[in-house]
Protein backbone atom coordinates (compact mmCIF):
# COMPACT_ATOMS: atom_id res chain seq x y z
CA UNK A 1 0.00 0.00 0.00
CA UNK A 2 1.33 3.34 -1.01
CA UNK A 3 0.96 5.99 2.00
CA UNK A 4 -1.39 8.76 2.12
CA UNK A 5 -2.61 11.40 4.52
CA UNK A 6 -5.33 9.95 6.80
CA UNK A 7 -7.55 12.34 8.47
CA UNK A 8 -10.24 11.24 10.94
CA UNK A 9 -13.77 13.40 10.10
CA UNK A 10 -15.90 14.58 13.43
CA UNK A 11 -18.75 15.24 11.07
CA UNK A 12 -20.09 15.12 7.81
CA UNK A 13 -19.31 19.06 7.29
CA UNK A 14 -15.94 17.89 8.22
CA UNK A 15 -15.55 14.75 5.66
CA UNK A 16 -17.21 16.88 2.73
CA UNK A 17 -14.79 19.97 3.43
CA UNK A 18 -11.18 17.70 3.40
CA UNK A 19 -12.65 15.57 0.67
CA UNK A 20 -13.01 18.86 -1.03
CA UNK A 21 -9.45 20.41 -0.38
CA UNK A 22 -7.83 16.89 -1.31
CA UNK A 23 -6.21 16.02 -4.17
CA UNK A 24 -7.06 12.65 -4.89
CA UNK A 25 -8.96 11.37 -1.84
CA UNK A 26 -11.44 8.16 -0.60
CA UNK A 27 -13.82 7.61 2.18
CA UNK A 28 -12.76 5.35 4.28
CA UNK A 29 -15.87 3.07 6.12
CA UNK A 30 -15.52 -0.22 6.97
CA UNK A 31 -12.29 -0.31 4.37
CA UNK A 32 -13.39 -3.87 3.22
CA UNK A 33 -13.08 -3.07 -0.49
CA UNK A 34 -10.71 0.25 0.11
CA UNK A 35 -8.47 -1.26 1.53
CA UNK A 36 -7.70 -4.55 -0.04
CA UNK A 37 -8.26 -2.50 -3.29
CA UNK A 38 -4.87 -0.01 -1.20
CA UNK A 39 -3.21 -2.89 -0.75
CA UNK A 40 -3.11 -4.42 -4.17
CA UNK A 41 -2.00 -1.00 -5.31
CA UNK A 42 -4.98 -0.61 -7.20
CA UNK A 43 -6.00 2.46 -6.17
CA UNK A 44 -3.41 4.96 -4.46
CA UNK A 45 -5.54 8.21 -3.18
CA UNK A 46 -3.56 11.09 -2.17
CA UNK A 47 -5.78 11.16 1.21
CA UNK A 48 -8.40 8.72 3.06
CA UNK A 49 -11.03 9.83 5.11
CA UNK A 50 -12.05 8.00 7.51
CA UNK A 51 -15.94 8.38 8.56
CA UNK A 52 -15.58 5.95 11.60
CA UNK A 53 -15.95 8.38 13.90
CA UNK A 54 -18.85 11.14 13.12
CA UNK A 55 -21.70 10.72 14.98
CA UNK A 56 -25.17 9.93 14.16
CA UNK A 57 -24.24 7.82 11.06
CA UNK A 58 -25.11 4.42 12.70
CA UNK A 59 -28.37 2.92 13.80
CA UNK A 60 -31.28 1.01 12.55
CA UNK A 61 -35.07 2.37 13.74
CA UNK A 62 -38.50 1.99 12.23
CA UNK A 63 -39.71 4.88 11.12
CA UNK A 64 -43.95 3.93 10.46
CA UNK A 65 -43.85 1.96 7.27
CA UNK A 66 -40.54 2.13 6.83
CA UNK A 67 -37.31 0.89 8.41
CA UNK A 68 -34.11 3.53 8.35
CA UNK A 69 -30.53 1.82 8.01
CA UNK A 70 -28.19 4.52 8.64
CA UNK A 71 -24.84 4.55 6.29
CA UNK A 72 -22.25 3.31 8.90
CA UNK A 73 -24.19 0.60 10.17
CA UNK A 74 -22.40 -2.98 9.82
CA UNK A 75 -23.62 -6.11 7.87
CA UNK A 76 -23.73 -7.81 11.63
CA UNK A 77 -25.37 -4.87 13.60
CA UNK A 78 -28.33 -5.19 10.67
CA UNK A 79 -28.06 -9.08 10.93
CA UNK A 80 -28.17 -8.27 14.57
CA UNK A 81 -30.99 -5.76 14.84
CA UNK A 82 -34.63 -6.88 16.19
CA UNK A 83 -36.36 -3.83 14.17
CA UNK A 84 -35.12 -5.51 11.14
CA UNK A 85 -36.09 -9.07 11.82
CA UNK A 86 -39.51 -8.16 12.90
CA UNK A 87 -40.24 -6.07 10.05
CA UNK A 88 -37.89 -7.42 7.01
CA UNK A 89 -36.44 -10.69 8.14
CA UNK A 90 -35.59 -11.42 4.47
CA UNK A 91 -33.01 -8.08 4.75
CA UNK A 92 -31.40 -9.67 8.18
CA UNK A 93 -30.81 -12.92 6.28
CA UNK A 94 -29.42 -10.96 3.06
CA UNK A 95 -26.67 -9.11 5.27
CA UNK A 96 -25.84 -11.90 7.44
CA UNK A 97 -24.82 -13.84 3.99
CA UNK A 98 -22.32 -11.38 3.15
CA UNK A 99 -19.18 -12.60 3.34
CA UNK A 100 -17.83 -13.81 6.95
CA UNK A 101 -18.12 -12.85 10.40
CA UNK A 102 -15.33 -10.70 10.14
CA UNK A 103 -16.08 -8.97 7.21
CA UNK A 104 -19.90 -8.30 8.44
CA UNK A 105 -18.52 -6.48 11.59
CA UNK A 106 -16.86 -3.75 9.15
CA UNK A 107 -18.62 -3.85 5.93
CA UNK A 108 -21.05 -1.20 6.34
CA UNK A 109 -24.31 -0.53 4.25
CA UNK A 110 -23.24 2.50 2.43
CA UNK A 111 -19.89 1.43 1.45
CA UNK A 112 -22.02 -1.40 0.36
CA UNK A 113 -24.23 0.50 -2.22
CA UNK A 114 -21.65 3.13 -3.06
CA UNK A 115 -19.22 0.54 -4.38
CA UNK A 116 -21.78 -1.27 -6.46
CA UNK A 117 -19.55 -4.48 -7.27
CA UNK A 118 -22.09 -6.46 -9.25
CA UNK A 119 -21.97 -9.07 -6.81
CA UNK A 120 -22.78 -7.20 -3.90
CA UNK A 121 -25.85 -8.26 -2.28
CA UNK A 122 -27.35 -4.96 -0.91
CA UNK A 123 -28.20 -3.50 -4.13
CA UNK A 124 -30.66 -6.65 -4.74
CA UNK A 125 -32.07 -4.99 -1.35
CA UNK A 126 -32.16 -1.89 -2.08
CA UNK A 127 -33.88 -2.40 -5.76
CA UNK A 128 -36.40 -5.42 -4.61
CA UNK A 129 -37.17 -3.96 -1.90
CA UNK A 130 -37.85 -0.71 -3.76
CA UNK A 131 -35.74 1.45 -1.04
CA UNK A 132 -34.74 4.66 -1.22
CA UNK A 133 -31.11 6.25 -0.74
CA UNK A 134 -30.63 9.40 1.15
CA UNK A 135 -27.33 11.11 0.37
CA UNK A 136 -26.09 14.35 1.40
CA UNK A 137 -27.45 16.07 -1.11
CA UNK A 138 -31.12 14.14 -2.21
CA UNK A 139 -33.11 11.18 -1.73
CA UNK A 140 -33.00 8.42 -4.86
CA UNK A 141 -35.07 5.66 -5.57
CA UNK A 142 -32.81 2.27 -5.79
CA UNK A 143 -34.04 2.34 -9.09
CA UNK A 144 -32.30 5.14 -10.14
CA UNK A 145 -29.65 5.13 -7.98
CA UNK A 146 -27.45 2.22 -9.55
CA UNK A 147 -26.38 3.25 -12.98
CA UNK A 148 -23.51 0.41 -13.91
CA UNK A 149 -20.48 -1.43 -12.70
CA UNK A 150 -19.42 -0.31 -9.97
CA UNK A 151 -21.45 3.14 -10.71
CA UNK A 152 -23.94 4.88 -9.25
CA UNK A 153 -25.78 8.70 -9.10
CA UNK A 154 -23.43 9.79 -6.69
CA UNK A 155 -21.26 12.25 -7.00
CA UNK A 156 -17.46 13.35 -6.05
CA UNK A 157 -17.78 13.89 -2.62
CA UNK A 158 -21.09 13.22 -2.13
CA UNK A 159 -22.00 11.07 0.89
CA UNK A 160 -24.83 8.27 1.65
CA UNK A 161 -26.33 8.71 5.05
CA UNK A 162 -28.97 6.47 5.20
CA UNK A 163 -31.10 3.74 3.58
CA UNK A 164 -34.72 3.68 3.95
CA UNK A 165 -36.56 0.25 2.89
CA UNK A 166 -40.43 0.02 2.85
CA UNK A 167 -41.78 -2.57 4.51
CA UNK A 168 -43.03 -5.46 2.48
CA UNK A 169 -45.79 -7.92 2.80
CA UNK A 170 -43.27 -10.86 2.20
CA UNK A 171 -39.76 -10.80 0.82
CA UNK A 172 -37.31 -13.28 0.63
CA UNK A 173 -33.39 -13.36 -0.59
CA UNK A 174 -32.08 -16.14 -2.37
CA UNK A 175 -28.82 -16.34 -3.24
CA UNK A 176 -26.26 -18.54 -4.86
CA UNK A 177 -23.07 -17.67 -2.96
CA UNK A 178 -19.88 -18.31 -4.65
CA UNK A 179 -18.61 -21.38 -2.73
CA UNK A 180 -15.36 -19.46 -2.13
CA UNK A 181 -15.74 -16.07 -1.32
CA UNK A 182 -19.42 -16.27 -0.93
CA UNK A 183 -20.38 -13.37 -2.99
CA UNK A 184 -23.75 -13.69 -4.94
CA UNK A 185 -22.97 -16.20 -8.19
CA UNK A 186 -26.40 -14.98 -8.27
CA UNK A 187 -29.07 -13.31 -5.85
CA UNK A 188 -32.69 -12.54 -6.14
CA UNK A 189 -34.80 -10.54 -4.03
CA UNK A 190 -38.23 -11.22 -4.36
CA UNK A 191 -41.00 -8.61 -2.15
CA UNK A 192 -44.79 -8.25 -2.56
CA UNK A 193 -46.51 -5.29 -1.16
CA UNK A 194 -50.26 -4.77 -2.06
CA UNK A 195 -50.90 -5.77 -5.25
CA UNK A 196 -47.21 -4.75 -6.30
CA UNK A 197 -44.35 -7.56 -7.10
CA UNK A 198 -40.88 -6.73 -6.98
CA UNK A 199 -37.45 -9.15 -8.58
CA UNK A 200 -34.53 -7.83 -8.31
CA UNK A 201 -31.49 -9.60 -9.66
CA UNK A 202 -27.96 -8.99 -8.46
CA UNK A 203 -24.76 -11.32 -9.39
CA UNK A 204 -25.93 -12.58 -12.65
CA UNK A 205 -25.39 -8.97 -14.88
CA UNK A 206 -23.19 -6.04 -14.63
CA UNK A 207 -25.52 -4.17 -12.24
CA UNK A 208 -28.65 -5.21 -9.76
CA UNK A 209 -31.50 -5.44 -12.85
CA UNK A 210 -35.18 -6.15 -12.07
CA UNK A 211 -37.22 -8.27 -14.05
CA UNK A 212 -40.67 -7.14 -15.46
CA UNK A 213 -42.08 -10.31 -16.69
CA UNK A 214 -41.72 -11.64 -13.65
CA UNK A 215 -43.05 -8.91 -11.65
CA UNK A 216 -46.19 -9.33 -13.96
CA UNK A 217 -46.90 -12.78 -13.64
CA UNK A 218 -46.42 -12.90 -10.02
CA UNK A 219 -48.64 -9.44 -9.24
CA UNK A 220 -51.55 -11.59 -11.07
CA UNK A 221 -50.99 -14.84 -8.99
CA UNK A 222 -47.65 -14.88 -6.47
CA UNK A 223 -46.19 -18.40 -7.00
CA UNK A 224 -43.53 -20.08 -8.16
CA UNK A 225 -45.02 -21.92 -11.06
CA UNK A 226 -45.97 -18.66 -12.42
CA UNK A 227 -42.57 -18.27 -13.71
CA UNK A 228 -40.95 -21.27 -14.06
CA UNK A 229 -41.01 -20.88 -17.97
CA UNK A 230 -40.33 -17.22 -17.88
CA UNK A 231 -36.91 -17.75 -19.86
CA UNK A 232 -33.71 -15.28 -19.07
CA UNK A 233 -31.56 -14.23 -21.89
CA UNK A 234 -28.29 -14.72 -21.16
CA UNK A 235 -26.93 -11.85 -23.32
CA UNK A 236 -25.40 -9.56 -21.25
CA UNK A 237 -24.99 -11.57 -18.44
CA UNK A 238 -21.76 -12.01 -16.83
CA UNK A 239 -19.33 -14.43 -17.77
CA UNK A 240 -16.31 -15.56 -15.95
CA UNK A 241 -14.13 -18.28 -14.37
CA UNK A 242 -17.14 -18.49 -11.54
CA UNK A 243 -20.12 -19.52 -14.15
CA UNK A 244 -20.80 -18.82 -17.89
CA UNK A 245 -24.15 -16.51 -18.78
CA UNK A 246 -26.03 -18.94 -19.66
CA UNK A 247 -25.83 -21.19 -16.10
CA UNK A 248 -25.93 -17.42 -14.47
CA UNK A 249 -29.50 -17.07 -16.40
CA UNK A 250 -30.34 -20.11 -15.42
CA UNK A 251 -29.63 -19.76 -11.87
CA UNK A 252 -31.74 -16.75 -12.22
CA UNK A 253 -35.08 -18.41 -12.55
CA UNK A 254 -34.38 -21.24 -10.09
CA UNK A 255 -33.12 -18.03 -7.44
CA UNK A 256 -36.93 -16.44 -8.20
CA UNK A 257 -38.77 -19.75 -7.61
CA UNK A 258 -37.21 -20.40 -4.91
CA UNK A 259 -37.63 -17.12 -3.22
CA UNK A 260 -41.31 -17.37 -3.92
CA UNK A 261 -41.60 -20.01 -3.02
CA UNK A 262 -39.86 -19.37 0.56
CA UNK A 263 -42.12 -16.17 0.76
CA UNK A 264 -44.62 -18.69 1.82
CA UNK B 1 2.64 10.68 7.73
CA UNK B 2 3.51 9.06 10.77
CA UNK B 3 0.90 9.10 13.59
CA UNK B 4 0.99 8.25 17.25
CA UNK B 5 -1.67 5.35 17.74
CA UNK B 6 -2.60 4.27 21.35
CA UNK B 7 -4.83 1.72 22.37
CA UNK B 8 -5.36 -0.94 24.73
CA UNK B 9 -3.87 -4.64 24.26
CA UNK B 10 -4.39 -7.18 26.12
CA UNK B 11 -5.28 -5.03 29.39
CA UNK B 12 -1.84 -3.14 28.96
CA UNK B 13 -1.59 0.60 27.30
CA UNK B 14 0.67 0.71 24.49
CA UNK B 15 1.63 2.86 21.98
CA UNK B 16 3.47 3.44 18.46
CA UNK B 17 4.87 6.07 16.24
CA UNK B 18 3.26 4.45 12.86
CA UNK B 19 2.71 5.72 9.06
CA UNK B 20 -0.79 5.92 8.39
CA UNK B 21 -1.06 3.09 6.15
CA UNK B 22 0.19 0.73 8.58
CA UNK B 23 -2.19 -2.70 9.47
CA UNK B 24 -3.48 -3.20 12.50
CA UNK B 25 -1.70 -6.36 11.94
CA UNK B 26 1.53 -4.81 11.34
CA UNK B 27 0.75 -2.67 14.36
CA UNK B 28 0.74 -5.70 16.30
CA UNK B 29 3.30 -8.02 14.79
CA UNK B 30 6.33 -5.37 14.18
CA UNK B 31 5.40 -2.50 16.62
CA UNK B 32 4.43 -4.41 19.73
CA UNK B 33 5.89 -8.05 18.98
CA UNK B 34 2.84 -9.82 19.31
CA UNK B 35 3.30 -12.34 16.49
CA UNK B 36 1.00 -14.88 17.98
CA UNK B 37 -1.79 -12.98 15.25
CA UNK B 38 -0.50 -14.56 11.63
CA UNK B 39 -0.57 -12.84 8.44
CA UNK B 40 -1.31 -15.90 5.88
CA UNK B 41 -3.27 -14.49 2.94
CA UNK B 42 -3.15 -10.83 3.55
CA UNK B 43 -6.04 -10.55 0.86
CA UNK B 44 -8.97 -10.59 3.45
CA UNK B 45 -9.74 -14.28 2.80
CA UNK B 46 -8.13 -16.57 5.54
CA UNK B 47 -8.49 -15.30 8.69
CA UNK B 48 -5.50 -16.16 10.33
CA UNK B 49 -5.16 -12.42 11.49
CA UNK B 50 -8.58 -12.48 13.64
CA UNK B 51 -8.20 -10.50 16.85
CA UNK B 52 -10.66 -8.69 18.96
CA UNK B 53 -11.39 -4.99 18.49
CA UNK B 54 -14.07 -3.56 21.36
CA UNK B 55 -15.83 -6.87 21.77
CA UNK B 56 -15.73 -7.90 17.68
CA UNK B 57 -13.57 -10.48 16.19
CA UNK B 58 -12.02 -8.52 12.58
CA UNK B 59 -9.30 -9.34 10.10
CA UNK B 60 -6.45 -7.17 11.25
CA UNK B 61 -4.93 -7.48 8.21
CA UNK B 62 -7.82 -5.39 6.59
CA UNK B 63 -8.02 -2.41 8.98
CA UNK B 64 -5.38 0.42 9.70
CA UNK B 65 -3.84 0.69 12.74
CA UNK B 66 -4.78 4.62 13.00
CA UNK B 67 -8.73 3.15 12.65
CA UNK B 68 -8.19 1.56 16.19
CA UNK B 69 -6.67 4.30 17.81
CA UNK B 70 -8.21 4.44 21.55
CA UNK B 71 -9.68 0.73 21.04
CA UNK B 72 -9.78 -2.07 23.81
CA UNK B 73 -7.89 -4.98 21.94
CA UNK B 74 -7.72 -8.98 22.63
CA UNK B 75 -5.17 -10.61 20.78
CA UNK B 76 -4.55 -14.49 20.66
CA UNK B 77 -1.30 -13.62 23.80
CA UNK B 78 -4.51 -12.46 25.59
CA UNK B 79 -6.79 -15.08 26.42
CA UNK B 80 -4.66 -17.33 28.64
CA UNK B 81 -4.74 -16.58 32.26
CA UNK B 82 -0.89 -17.08 33.16
CA UNK B 83 -0.28 -20.65 32.51
CA UNK B 84 -3.50 -21.73 32.38
CA UNK B 85 -5.14 -21.89 28.99
CA UNK B 86 -8.09 -20.41 28.08
CA UNK B 87 -10.55 -23.23 27.50
CA UNK B 88 -11.21 -22.72 24.07
CA UNK B 89 -7.31 -23.18 23.40
CA UNK B 90 -7.23 -25.93 25.77
CA UNK B 91 -10.05 -27.70 23.43
CA UNK B 92 -8.02 -27.31 20.64
CA UNK B 93 -5.31 -29.11 22.66
CA UNK B 94 -7.29 -31.97 23.59
CA UNK B 95 -9.30 -32.53 20.54
CA UNK B 96 -6.04 -32.25 17.63
CA UNK B 97 -7.69 -29.24 16.46
CA UNK B 98 -4.46 -28.35 14.65
CA UNK B 99 -1.70 -29.47 12.84
CA UNK B 100 1.04 -26.68 11.71
CA UNK B 101 -0.88 -24.11 13.59
CA UNK B 102 -0.04 -21.52 11.32
CA UNK B 103 -4.35 -20.83 11.53
CA UNK B 104 -5.32 -21.91 14.59
CA UNK B 105 -4.66 -17.84 16.26
CA UNK B 106 -7.31 -16.59 13.73
CA UNK B 107 -9.16 -19.71 14.72
CA UNK B 108 -9.26 -19.68 17.92
CA UNK B 109 -10.08 -15.46 18.15
CA UNK B 110 -12.84 -16.71 15.46
CA UNK B 111 -13.84 -19.58 18.07
CA UNK B 112 -14.45 -17.40 21.17
CA UNK B 113 -15.91 -14.90 19.40
CA UNK B 114 -18.55 -16.68 17.79
CA UNK B 115 -19.18 -18.58 20.99
CA UNK B 116 -20.62 -15.16 22.77
CA UNK B 117 -22.78 -14.88 20.44
CA UNK B 118 -23.76 -18.44 19.75
CA UNK B 119 -22.89 -19.99 23.19
CA UNK B 120 -23.95 -23.87 22.41
CA UNK B 121 -23.10 -23.94 18.30
CA UNK B 122 -24.01 -26.65 16.96
CA UNK B 123 -21.38 -28.27 14.37
CA UNK B 124 -22.94 -27.08 11.06
CA UNK B 125 -23.33 -23.60 12.99
CA UNK B 126 -19.54 -23.68 13.67
CA UNK B 127 -19.11 -24.37 9.95
CA UNK B 128 -21.30 -21.43 8.57
CA UNK B 129 -19.36 -19.20 10.94
CA UNK B 130 -16.11 -20.26 10.13
CA UNK B 131 -16.41 -19.47 6.82
CA UNK B 132 -13.25 -16.28 7.24
CA UNK B 133 -11.06 -18.86 8.37
CA UNK B 134 -9.11 -21.24 6.42
CA UNK B 135 -7.06 -24.30 7.18
CA UNK B 136 -4.76 -25.97 4.89
CA UNK B 137 -3.76 -28.39 7.38
CA UNK B 138 -6.60 -30.40 9.35
CA UNK B 139 -9.64 -30.40 6.93
CA UNK B 140 -11.52 -28.80 9.49
CA UNK B 141 -13.65 -31.62 11.52
CA UNK B 142 -10.61 -31.48 14.29
CA UNK B 143 -11.13 -27.73 14.99
CA UNK B 144 -15.41 -28.06 14.40
CA UNK B 145 -14.65 -30.41 17.42
CA UNK B 146 -13.11 -28.45 19.48
CA UNK B 147 -14.97 -25.03 18.98
CA UNK B 148 -17.93 -27.06 20.20
CA UNK B 149 -16.31 -28.66 22.89
CA UNK B 150 -14.43 -25.22 23.88
CA UNK B 151 -18.03 -23.76 23.94
CA UNK B 152 -19.13 -26.80 26.40
CA UNK B 153 -16.26 -25.38 29.01
CA UNK B 154 -16.63 -21.54 28.80
CA UNK B 155 -20.22 -22.44 29.42
CA UNK B 156 -19.48 -24.22 32.81
C1 LIG C 1 -13.56 -11.52 2.15
C2 LIG C 1 -14.69 -10.61 1.75
C3 LIG C 1 -15.91 -11.17 1.38
C4 LIG C 1 -16.98 -10.35 1.00
N1 LIG C 1 -18.16 -10.94 0.65
C5 LIG C 1 -19.19 -10.18 0.27
C6 LIG C 1 -20.47 -10.75 -0.08
O1 LIG C 1 -20.68 -11.98 -0.02
N2 LIG C 1 -21.46 -9.92 -0.46
C7 LIG C 1 -21.30 -8.56 -0.49
O2 LIG C 1 -22.25 -7.86 -0.84
N3 LIG C 1 -20.14 -7.98 -0.17
C8 LIG C 1 -19.08 -8.75 0.22
N4 LIG C 1 -17.90 -8.14 0.59
C9 LIG C 1 -17.79 -6.68 0.53
C10 LIG C 1 -18.27 -6.07 1.83
O3 LIG C 1 -19.68 -6.19 1.90
C11 LIG C 1 -17.91 -4.60 1.98
O4 LIG C 1 -18.42 -4.23 3.20
C12 LIG C 1 -18.43 -3.61 0.99
O5 LIG C 1 -18.11 -3.91 -0.34
C13 LIG C 1 -17.84 -2.22 1.22
O6 LIG C 1 -18.28 -1.67 2.40
P1 LIG C 1 -17.29 -0.94 3.39
O7 LIG C 1 -18.09 -0.32 4.43
O8 LIG C 1 -16.23 -1.88 3.79
O9 LIG C 1 -16.73 0.24 2.45
P2 LIG C 1 -15.28 0.78 2.13
O10 LIG C 1 -14.43 -0.31 1.60
O11 LIG C 1 -14.78 1.58 3.26
O12 LIG C 1 -15.69 1.77 0.96
C14 LIG C 1 -16.16 1.30 -0.31
C15 LIG C 1 -16.41 2.50 -1.25
O13 LIG C 1 -17.56 3.21 -0.84
C16 LIG C 1 -17.24 4.57 -0.53
N5 LIG C 1 -18.08 4.90 0.63
C17 LIG C 1 -18.11 4.27 1.82
N6 LIG C 1 -19.07 4.77 2.61
C18 LIG C 1 -19.67 5.77 1.90
C19 LIG C 1 -20.74 6.67 2.18
N7 LIG C 1 -21.40 6.63 3.34
N8 LIG C 1 -21.10 7.54 1.21
C20 LIG C 1 -20.45 7.56 0.02
N9 LIG C 1 -19.43 6.76 -0.29
C21 LIG C 1 -19.04 5.85 0.63
C22 LIG C 1 -15.76 4.57 -0.27
O14 LIG C 1 -15.17 5.81 -0.51
C23 LIG C 1 -15.29 3.53 -1.25
O15 LIG C 1 -15.17 4.06 -2.52
C24 LIG C 1 -16.82 -8.94 0.97
C25 LIG C 1 -15.59 -8.36 1.34
C26 LIG C 1 -14.54 -9.18 1.73
C27 LIG C 1 -13.25 -8.54 2.13
S1 LIG D 1 -4.09 -12.47 6.62
FE1 LIG D 1 -5.89 -11.39 7.14
S2 LIG D 1 -7.43 -12.59 6.26
FE2 LIG D 1 -5.61 -13.65 5.64
S1 LIG E 1 -3.26 -26.27 11.18
FE1 LIG E 1 -2.02 -25.78 9.48
S2 LIG E 1 -3.21 -24.23 8.51
FE2 LIG E 1 -4.54 -24.95 10.02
Amino acid sequence: MYDFIYHRATSIGDAQSIFKNSEDPVYLAGGMTVLPTMKQRLANPSDVIDLGKIDGLTGVERDGDEIVVRAMTTHAAVAASSEVAAAIPALAALADSVGDPHVRNRGTIGGSIANNDPAADYPAALVGLGGTVVTTSKEVAADDFFTGMFETVLEPGELITAVRFPVPEAAHYMKFPNPASRYALVGVMVARTGGVVRVAVTGAGPCVFRIGEMEAALAANFRPEVIENIVVAADGLNSDIHAGSDYRAHLVGVMASRAVAACG
Amino acid sequence: MTINVGATVNGKEVSAEVEARTLLVQYLRDHLGLTGTHVGCDTSQCGACVVHVDGQAIKSCTILAVQCEGANMVTIEGLADGDTLHPMQEAFRDNHGLQCGFCTPGMVMAAVDLVTRYPRPSEELVREQLEGNLCRCTGYHNIVKSVVAGAEAMAS
